[in-house]
Formats: C-alpha cells, structure tokens, sequence
C-alpha cells in the first residue's frame, strides 16, 4: 500500500465522527408505525399453509414446509451452546407480518405508504433506491448516482422490492425475493433449496424451512462476473413478530458474486426471534463473498428486550476449485448462535471466515464456523476476533474436520480474543477432527485486554476515552475489516465504535 | 509556562508518598532539566502532570500557563499544549502510526476549536516532519511502535511532537536506549523544535543527553524534591561525582 492510499483512506476518522454524531444510542432503535396484515399467533400446520398460500406457493413447496413442520414437532431446541435466555414460547410469536399497503404493488410514489417510504430514508437507503423498494414503477429508471449496489429489502415477513433487476436481468444475473423466485424459477429452487441446509438440518434451520416467510434468491450463471455487489436489508418492525428468512445464492460454473447483507430492528424490552436460513451453493471454479452486518437491537443495559439471532448459515463448495468467503461483524442481538460453515466439497476448494464478534453489556455471543473438509488439497483459514465488554460473554466455537479423502487439506485458524473490564468472558472451543495424515491444521489463540497504557498514551496525544478505545479496538479488528468490501468496512468501523460505547470508565 | 507549586503527590493504591513538595518554575522558551537517582520521583512527576491514572494529589498545584493541570482529563491537558514523550512508547497493534497521529491530531484541533487536517494537508506536513527525522514512509504505515527498534519507538515520539506541536514538552528519559547516532538524531530533532513560545523539561540520567540538548536550568531531584538547581554545569558535577555529594549537602 502506497503512502497516500493509507492516509486518504481516514477511516478512523470516520470512527470518531460517528461516535460523535451518534451518541452512544442505538441508531435504528425507532420503529413504523404502519399497519400490518398479521397471521394468528402461533405456529400450526394451518399457519405454515397460510404463509405459502400468501405467498402464492405452489402444491410442492407446501409440501415441502409441511413436511419440515412435522419434523421441527419431533425436535428439541439445542441447549449445548454457551448462551442462556429463558425458555422462548414458540407459540407466543408471530409468524407473518407483512405491510398492509404492500398487498397490491403501488404503482407510483403516490401511492406508496409514506411510512414505509420514511423508514427507508431513515435505515440510509437512497431515494432513488427507497423509491424502488416501495414498487414505484419506472423508478428503475432513474440513473444512479455513484456505485451501484442493488438491494432486496426485507420487511418484518415481505420482501418489498429488489432494485435494479433490469440491468441485472441483462446480465443474466437473478436476484429477487425467494418468494418471487418460487414461482418464477421454480426448476432453480426445486433443485438447490435445501441442498446445503436441509430441511432436518436443526432446530431452528427446520423450523425455519417450514415458517420462512421471504428472502432474497441469487442465481449467476456460469462465467459471469456479477455487474453490481448484491444486497439484502432486513428489518424487523413489528412488535412479537419472528423473522424467518431464507437466502439462496447458487454461483454456477466460473462465476463471481459479492453479497452484503444488513439488518437493524426496532428498540424494545420484549425479545424478538430470528431464525435464518443461508444456503451458498458454489460450482466449479465460481466464487462467492458472503459480508454481513448484523446490527439487530442488542436489548438495554440491563439487558432488557433484544433480538435472539438463531441463525444457520452454510455454503456448499460443490465444484472444483470453487471459493468462498463469510465476513461477519456481529455487534447485535442479544444472544447470537451463529456459524457460517463451509463444506469443501470439491477438490482445491477453499472456504475463508472472517469474523468480528462484539458483545457489550449483558449481549451474549456464542458463534465461530466449521470447515469440514472433504474434496483433496482444499484449503480453509478462520480469522476470528471477538471482544467483550460490560458483562458480556463471547465464546468462539470452531469445527475443523478432515475427512479421510481429504488429502493435502490445509487449515489455519487465528482467534483472537479482547477483553474490556474485568467482568467480561471470552471463551474458546475449538473442535479439531483430522483423519487422514496428509493434512494440516493450525490453530492459535490469544486473549488480551485493552490496557490502560494504550489507552492513557492516545490520551495523552489528545484523544478522548472513546476514541481511543475504539482506535484500539479497530486496530485488533484490522485484518477482519479488511475483508470487508470499501462501504461495509467504515459502517462496521463506526458500529465498532459505536457497539462500545460506555464500556470503558 | 509551567508553574509547579509545593506538588505533594502520593500512590492511589498504596500509602506512599513519592512527591514531597516540588516547586518548579519554566519560562517561555525556556529548556530544563531534570536528574536525580532512580526512584526520585522524576518519571512520576512526567506522569502526574500528564494525568496518568494511579496517583493522588494531595497538595500543591501546577499550572500551564496559568491553567491548572492537574483538573484536567490527560486529553484536555494534551489539547492545553502539554507532550510527554514518553520512556516506553506504547505499542499499539493494527493502528497504522500516520492513522493514529491524523486521529490525534485532529481530536486537539477539535477541541481546541480549529478547523481539523485534510489528508492532502496531513500528508504533506508529515512527510516533511518524517524525513528530518530520518523516518521513512515504511514506518509511518506499520503499526503504531509495533516492532520498532528502540530508536525508532523514540524517533517515533520526536514525530508526533513536532506534529502535535506542543507547548509544554516533557521528555521522560528519551535517552535511554539509544545509541550516539540514534542520540544526535533525536536531539537534533528536539533542537529543531526550540523557539521561544515552547518550553522543555529533559528528564535523564545521563549528562551526554545534555551535550546535544543544552538546557538553560539544571535541577536535580531525590526523595521526591528538588533538592538543587544551578547550569549547565550542576549536570557535569554529576556526571564526575555521583549524587553522594548533593545528597549530603542537603542532609
């Protein structure tokens, strides 16, 4: 890197400056006030037929949920994970909300609920993009302004729009909601959904296949570079409302695609379920980078309310020589069970995990990846750092697994840990299983502390508490952040930043 | 400039008292020194007038240009002109050195009401700085003294002094560790840096320091006072006779 890029790039800067303007406060802790088409508490068959009749599903797909439901009946919620949160009552949610103005697309800004239209504006989606969400036809006209980024927003249950399918469509490229893809591509879902997290997979994955509600569906055809990075906004608004969502990307021979997704929700004292599905399908010589951004509402400091994040996430490194990357920088919800895994399937594949995990106040974080290698000379590396603050506690849990036809498989793990206070806890467990003895696994680990010495030595330089804290705590996430793509990695700075407020002092 | 009066300071954890009236007086432009046998007091004096944690205040005052100090958050006091550079520069993982020195840079501009650096006008005055420091642009992207060489954690402090541009400039020990050339250089840096609107107090163990950064006071401190003042040439007495002497003089 040259001189200038280093200073030109000022992201820490950035850091501050968000420190300053938020102030601590939860950003997207406010909630819209628009009216919403629920379903009956509670989860039933008739419910699970409900959700796929609103999703206007055909006979198969239904089948398919009803045959997850009446698996999830047989199932017990794990309870091995380092997390504790009293018993949910799975009986007590809701499983569909949807805006009710979303019923019959709008077909102009007039017609569209300017709430939802705010809500937009208020999450920072440009106007441009907030007018397509809402299903303004034409819309997609409008040339953009900069970088092209097109989004697929998830609204509590619905998805409300996708930007810039056309010139997707050009390319070949499908990104739509899953419940539009169902109908529209049928052969695609029928042949992947599924496929990488099966409907039996667990608790949650299986509750899930049967509920989903919406989603954002990929398909890159093969040798095709995506035109524009892909993303998925998901929000949670309604009070007592689940969010189930499943993603399917399939990355067909010699394609690449970059997938960013986000997710914020309202602040509130009851806790909110989240159950997500990722399934990451990777053919030979394709490439997939996964980036998230969770944000969901980490409950108070007393550890009031907050999203528990239940989610599974998993890509299939089916083809040869195929890739992919999972970057995550988890600074929500108030308790995450979250393992983005790869399957190294095909020979030379190579799966990558990059984790930032942050948990303040009494947020618990048990979440890491596995790297289960199958296909010959694959190839895996997990960065993993966590931090804990308040009272919080982050356990790092890590599968590598080295099956006997494996050979020449290679691993290396790095799992930092930082601790801030003295009333925090950082664990590690990592699980290393190797059978063949042609392989190699790293693993290496270490915990420190933000130490007052840092910390008085940018003081000393003029830098107040918080700056310095959060200059420290970049610093130890730098590798992670690097990962991240330009956009993703200032906002998940200033989160950084911002996640760690009043964890010092 | 600086103004320290019957300055009684004592260890918050422990009952002990290190500082025992100190009365030290700098004037504009001025350069002091500061000697004395180890565990006199001198790195805690740096330290307490820089608002490191640990310490108790439990009597006098010290004032930076007529403000007290020892009210002050250490970034407030770092904003009001005061640098310490300190004996073991901290070592601070990830964060590049040009990113951490922007960062403090700016955070004294803001808080002192001033318009903060552009990276372009950054750039330009670091680069400048750097280069009479013998700093090339390789240790201004690693991070933040990881893997610096002594003398270049204390080159390194030199370069954040002459970007910060302080008023008030303690140099804990910065000699310590260095080789001669390392020595010239960062004397020469310091030299580079002495005008009449900034004052120095040098502390060291060692005379040659004071060959290459001529004080205009000598003090020499034990038992947490300042038991002598006098020249340039009190820092010779020393170097030829030890403190035994100046000790039993004042007992």
């Amino acid at each position: 890197m040259s001189l200038d890029t280093e200073v030109k790039d000022g992201v820490d800067q950035e850091t501050v400056d968000a420190v300053r303007e938020v102030g601590g406060a939860y950003k997207y802790g406010w909630e819209t006030e628009i009216e919403m088409d629920y379903a009956p508490i509670g989860v039933n068959e008739d419910i699970v037929r409900l959700i796929s009749e609103k999703n206007k599903e055909p006979q198969w797909m239904t089948d398919w949920r009803l045959e997850a439901f009446a698996r999830w009946k047989l199932m017990k919620e794990p309870d091995w994970a380092m997390v504790d949160y009293p018993q949910i009552d799975f009986q007590e949610i809701y499983y569909y909300a949807a805006p009710k103005s979303m019923a019959d697309k709008p077909k102009s800004l007039d017609d569209v609920d300017p709430k939802l239209l705010e809500t937009y504006k208020k999450l920072g989606i440009p106007l441009k993009e907030q007018m397509i969400l809402a299903g303004v036809e034409g819309a997609e006209d409008i040339p953009a302004e900069g970088r092209k980024v097109a989004v697929d927003a998830v609204f509590d249950s619905v998805s409300v729009g996708t930007t810039f399918q056309e010139e997707l469509k050009k390319a070949g490229v499908i990104f739509c909601s899953i419940s539009e893809a169902i109908q529209e591509h049928p052969e695609l879902v029928k042949k992947y959904l599924g496929s990488v997290v099966p409907q039996s997979d667990n608790f949650y994955a299986t509750l899930n296949s049967a509920v989903f509600s919406d989603g954002s569906f990929v398909y890159i055809p093969p040798n095709t570079k995506c035109p524009m990075e892909l993303s998925t906004y998901f929000r949670i608004n309604a009070e007592n409302t689940g969010q189930f969502e499943r993603t399917l990307i399939i990355a067909d021979e010699g394609s690449y695609v970059s997938y960013l997704e986000g997710c914020t929700a309202p602040m509130r004292d009851t806790n909110q379920l989240h159950a997500a599905v990722v399934e990451l399908v990777i053919l030979d010589d394709a490439e997939i980078k996964y980036s998230t951004v969770q944000n969901w509402y980490p409950g108070d400091e007393d550890g009031k309310g907050g999203i528990y994040n239940f989610v599974t996430k998993r890509a299939d490194c089916r083809g040869k020589r195929s890739k992919v990357m999972w970057t995550q920088v988890e600074t929500g919800s108030a308790v995450t069970w979250k393992y983005p895994s790869c399957i190294l399937r095909g020979d030379d594949s190579q799966g990558e995990f990059y984790s930032i995990a942050i948990a303040n106040n009494l947020q618990q974080a048990d979440t890491g990846t596995k790297m289960v290698h199958l296909g010959k000379n694959t190839k895996s590396r997990i960065v993993s750092k966590g931090i804990s603050a308040g009272k919080a506690q982050n356990t790092y849990r890590g599968l590598v697994s080295m099956h006997p036809r494996a050979k020449d498989s290679r691993n290396y793990t790095q799992c930092d840990s930082l601790l801030i206070g003295d009333k925090c806890g950082a664990h590690t467990v990592p699980y290393i299983e190797v059978k063949n003895n042609s392989s190699r696994v790293e693993h290496e680990a270490t915990t420190s502390k933000v130490d007052d010495d840092q910390l008085f030595y940018c003081r000393q330089r003029g830098m107040d508490e918080e700056e310095a804290v959060a200059l420290v705590v970049n610093g130890f996430c730098k590798e992670v952040l690097q990962a991240l793509p330009m956009e993703f990695a200032m906002e998940a700075q200033a989160l950084v930043a911002i996640s760690l407020e009043g964890s010092v002092g | 400039m600086l103004d320290i009066k019957n300055l009684h300071v004592g260890l918050e954890e422990e009952d002990k008292q290190i500082l025992k009236g100190v009365d030290l007086k700098i004037g504009a432009g001025e350069v002091h020194a500061i000697m004395g046998p180890n565990g006199s007091g001198k790195s805690t004096l740096s330290y307490v007038l820089s608002g490191k944690d640990g310490y108790e205040v439990t009597d006098g005052s010290a004032e930076l240009n007529g403000e007290e100090l020892l009210e002050m958050e250490p970034e407030e006091r770092a904003a009001a002109g005061l640098f310490l550079a300190f004996q073991y520069p901290v070592e601070i993982p990830g964060v590049g050195n040009m990113t951490f020195l922007r960062t403090a840079v700016n955070a004294q501009r803001k808080a002192r009401g001033e318009d903060e650096l552009s990276a372009g006008e950054f750039l330009k005055v670091i680069r400048a700085k750097a280069k009479d420091l013998e700093i090339d642009a390789d240790m201004l992207k690693r991070p933040v003294n990881v893997g610096f060489s002594g003398g270049e954690k204390k080159r390194n402090e030199i370069l954040q002094m002459a970007m910060l541009e302080p008023k008030m400039c303690i140099l804990d020990e910065t000699d310590s560790g260095l080789d001669v050339d390392a020595m010239k250089l960062v004397s020469h840096g310091v030299n580079a840096l002495r005008d009449a609107g900034r004052s120095f107090l040098v502390i060291t163990h060692y005379q040659r320091l004071l060959d290459h950064i001529k004080p205009d006071v000598v003090h020499i401190m034990a038992n947490g006072r300042i038991i002598k003042s006098g020249g340039p040439e009190l820092a010779l007495e020393v170097e030829n006779n030890g403190y035994a002497d100046l000790l039993a003089e004042v007992a």
